[in-house]
């Protein structure tokens, strides 16, 4: 399973969200890889991905996708994140 | 590797700023002021925003300033600037911010380990709080466990 990150400039907050969502998975204890990338290399990394983390402000930026886009307000609330990610992936 | 060293140079209590560039003005000034960027690098942190919205706005009333690496990265550096008065960024979650987190870091690369420590920190909901009512610069380095000057 493959989730994307996604900042404008895919460092520094995406990075943050990357640490994050690892944690997330962990307590979920679901095994899958979490990529960082930018809103131009989005396309390509989420082409097989289930779902991709992002910010509000991102979402009209990513265009055409198969993959869940789910918005996070507070990157560093891992509890947002087990709800959120619990839901998409359905476990 | 651990967070990059917070001098005291670095941090700025209370700064009055009329808007969201002024307050990325403030953390940029302060990167200036410890030697880790240039002024150019300031207006690449506000270029970030106008090109992609406030999404820099990553939770309840932090931002967390920053841009790519570049020659006006002149070493890896942190900031924090509290605001005297809260500022809107237009992020429709986590405004306004009262506490801006500034970043500088020379490889891409390199930074993930720094962001993890970062994440450590703030993953604590009591840290932005606390900082935004900190009245002294030694109290910030505290939060940030580093207190050498």
């Amino acid at each position: 399973m493959k989730i994307v990150v996604m900042c404008g400039m895919g460092l520094g907050t995406s990075a943050i969200l990357k640490v994050n969502a690892e944690r997330a998975l962990e307590r979920l204890e679901i095994d899958a890889s979490v990529q960082a990338t930018d809103v131009a290399g989005v396309r390509a990394a989420a082409a097989d991905a289930q779902v991709i983390l992002t910010s509000s402000e991102l979402v009209d930026a990513i265009g055409k996708t198969n993959a869940d886009v789910i918005v996070i307000n507070n990157y560093f609330d891992v509890d947002e994140l087990v709800v959120k990610l619990e839901i998409a992936l359905g476990s | 590797m651990p967070l990059p060293h917070l001098p005291l140079d670095a941090i700025t209590i209370g700064a009055h700023a009329d808007g969201w560039p002024a307050a990325i003005t403030a953390a940029g000034d302060a990167l200036v002021r410890s030697g880790a960027a240039t002024s150019a690098y300031t207006e690449r942190m506000i270029e970030v925003i106008r090109e992609f919205g406030a999404y820099i706005v990553i939770a309840p009333g932090l931002a967390l300033a920053h841009a790519r690496p570049g020659a006006d990265v002149l070493m890896d550096g942190l900031c924090v600037v509290t605001l005297a008065e809260p500022v809107a960024f237009g992020h429709p979650h986590n405004d306004p911010v009262s506490v801006i987190v500034g970043l500088a870091v020379t490889s891409a690369d390199d930074h993930l380990q720094f962001v993890a420590e970062l994440a450590n920190v703030f993953n604590d909901p009591t840290v932005i709080p606390a900082l935004a009512g900190a009245t002294t610069a030694e109290f910030v380095q505290s939060v940030f466990g580093t207190t050498a000057s």
